[in-house]
């Protein structure tokens, strides 16, 4: 088996001697180095759970599609919603001589920078973001989310009869807001009297807060409804108790509702991850941003097979796919 | 912002303020009672995701949402006795110990939930209980009395709390126990004991507050009270630690959430307006909170563990 995949679930981190071992660890690793067969060690830190059908999610399941193309071995901390905790899991990596190590989270930014320079030969990764602080060893990564968005809004457009459709995001920034922006400019696309009513709820947990957020947009005469990252499972209840039809993102989220969920944006954390890797394998470091879009393959839709979707919306929304992928549509969203 | 001011919805924001307030309710009710016998519980929010957890799994496999209600109840009462000994037998400090049941709860509800569930899976919860009569009654029919069983509990709770705390034997030993341990000791009231069925009754309420929110949702994750449990223990201080106070701080908490809720959601506020007005219900208990700490006091022997003689 060329392929090692272990993912360990870590709640609690050594002190003291602990470290120390680790540190002579990842010493004694630099003064050998990592020959052919040896497996390339990833280490993933995650806000969220592993499987949250959301953001940390879509880099779990990356990665162990990368496993099937690399010889990796990969270990993961989610749950890090705490910064200083993933600042710590991040830190722990580096020192245990972790090849790559993934800062998942926009939040980590200011963690990473000051760790990253710390460790050199570590190829750290963070996003969503544009910012490698001028490392040679720090990616970062984005997605073009406003292209799903755009997509699945044109269908929302094409599905709605009362004419008002709701969105429940949680914190206005980086792919969130892409996203929901891509969404509103898909609508429009479709139908410009349509009325789309947007409500951040400031937090990216409190799923009751979410639910309630549906509620209010259903009250308000949404019949279709979309949100982003993991408390959106609050909504997408509110959604099925209703009736009212779901657009997800970041991943699939047909198993939130086979009845409401119409189709998913998935991101493909794949073509970041590969060309780290690639780097990686040449001995570079070229520490960049890495953006993904329909047309590196990094986003995908993922329609609900159980959903009757109208043959027409479906066509159009591969007619709108396939306009962002070659470029002749753009979501007007920078 | 005259789009919020029509009756359709101020009555479905009072709807949504019942429905956000009530897991703080069920929980301060309970951290009232423990605290007014002088145990302060900041393990909440732990023992509020074990319910959570527990009336999810519960439900999930059996389809049963009463068999949730129970266990939630049951998980909550069983931190309660772990608790009791820890703080009593053990004279553990309570706030210290308080914080260990926290994090017992938040890691102890996902590592339960990544084995034996995995991914969020959506279970039928709590559906709305119309109250016959009293729910065809014109505007406030709807908001009142199309609720979840669960809300029911909590606000039939609140006089029933003030009735065991101000008119029943057993609450005057609780307020006793409470201020002067030693002298309701002298008067042959068993403080531990007391205690112990305070911190029982207290942990249970919690669960249930953990399970109201699990079942009202339909769906556990990590983290999913994502300080409910916390708040919920403002709250006590909010309400000077009487019931009516608890309730009325619930609802001001419930109320306020919704109200911006509504107002992001018919774009009266957004951008970081929105996020400001966002901050309102933090900002209003925080200034409760100070205004409170000004005109009463706490109980006098909160957080001081009982020795007879010392």
């Amino acid at each position: 088996m060329t392929t090692l995949i272990r993912s360990l679930i870590r709640r609690s981190w050594p002190v003291g001697l602990v470290v120390l071992a680790l540190a002579v660890s990842a010493c004694a690793e630099e003064e050998t180095g990592r020959s052919a067969d040896d497996p390339i060690r990833i280490a993933m830190v995650g806000p969220s759970a592993s499987n949250d059908l959301a953001f940390t999610q879509s880099m779990v399941d990356s990665l162990n599609r990368l496993g099937q193309e690399y010889n990796i071995e990969v270990d993961i901390t989610d749950g890090t919603f705490v910064i200083e905790d993933a600042a710590v899991a991040i830190r722990g990596y580096a020192e245990d001589g972790f090849d790559i190590v993934l800062a998942h989270g926009s939040q980590f930014g200011g963690s990473l920078s000051e760790i990253a320079p710390d460790y050199p030969d570590t190829y750290f990764a963070w996003g969503t973001s544009r910012d490698t602080f001028g490392l040679s060893n720090v990616y970062s990564y984005s997605v073009k989310s406003d292209q799903g968005g755009y997509i699945n809004g044109a269908m929302a457009a094409h599905l709605t009869e009362s004419g008002t459709i709701g969105v429940v995001g949680p914190i206005e920034v980086g792919d969130i807001k892409a996203y929901i922006d891509g969404f509103v400019a898909g609508v429009a696309s479709v139908d410009s009297s349509i009325t789309v009513n947007v409500n951040y709820i400031d937090s990216f947990s409190d799923v009751a807060l979410a639910a309630e957020a549906a509620q209010a947009h259903i009250e308000a005469g949404a019949d279709v409804l979309t949100g982003v990252s993991q408390m959106t499972v609050g909504a997408t209840g509110v959604a099925r108790e209703h009736g009212v039809l779901w657009f997800g993102s970041q991943s699939d989220q047909t198993p939130l509702g086979e009845e409401i969920v119409v189709a998913s944006q998935i991101y493909n954390w794949d073509y970041q991850l590969g060309q780290i890797v690639e780097d990686l394998l040449a001995g570079e470091q070229n520490g960049r941003v890495i953006t993904a879009d329909f047309s590196n393959g990094g986003l995908t839709m993922a329609y609900n097979p159980n959903f009757a979707l109208d043959a027409d919306v479906r066509e159009a929304a591969d007619a709108v796919q396939a306009g962002i992928t070659d470029g002749s549509i753009s979501t007007g969203i920078e | 912002m005259s789009d919020f001011f029509t009756v359709s919805v101020l009555l479905a924001t009072l709807a949504a303020g019942i429905r956000l307030a009530t897991p703080f309710l069920l929980a301060a009710l309970g951290e009232t009672l423990g605290q007014r016998s002088g145990v302060l519980n900041l393990g909440v929010e732990g023992v509020m995701l074990l319910g959570a957890y527990g009336a999810y799994y519960a439900t999930l496999r059996t389809e049963s949402v009463l068999l949730g209600i129970v266990i939630g109840l049951a998980v909550g009462g069983a931190m309660g006795i772990v608790y009791g000994v820890v703080t009593l037998a053990l004279k553990a400090e309570q706030g210290i110990s308080g914080i260990g049941i926290f994090i017992f709860g938040l890691g102890l509800s996902d590592l339960l939930f990544q084995k034996q569930v995995g991914t969020p899976t959506p279970i039928d919860g709590l559906g709305d209980l119309a109250i016959p009569v009293l729910g065809d009654l014109p505007w406030v029919g709807e908001v009142l009395f199309h609720q979840n069983v669960l809300v029911y509990v909590a606000f039939l709770l609140v006089p029933a709390m003030w009735y065991l705390i101000n008119r029943t034997p057993f609450g005057m030993n609780v307020r006793a126990v409470g201020e002067t341990p030693e002298a309701a000791d002298s008067l042959g009231v068993s403080v531990n004991r007391t205690r112990y069925i305070t911190i029982f009754v207290g942990n249970a309420l919690a669960g249930l507050a953990g399970a109201s929110l699990a079942l009202e949702l339909g769906i556990f994750q990590q983290n999913l009270t994502n300080g409910h449990g916390f708040i919920a223990v403002a709250l006590v201080y909010f309400g000077a630690w009487r019931p009516v106070g608890v309730m009325a701080g619930s609802m001001v908490f419930g109320l306020v959430s919704a109200m911006v809720l509504q107002w992001k959601t018919l774009g009266i506020v957004v951008g970081t307006t929105a996020s400001i007005v966002g901050m309102f219900p933090a900002v209003l208990t925080i200034l409760v909170l100070v205004l409170v700490s000004r005109r009463t006091g706490s109980p006098s022997a909160l957080t001081r563990p009982f020795e007879r003689g010392h």
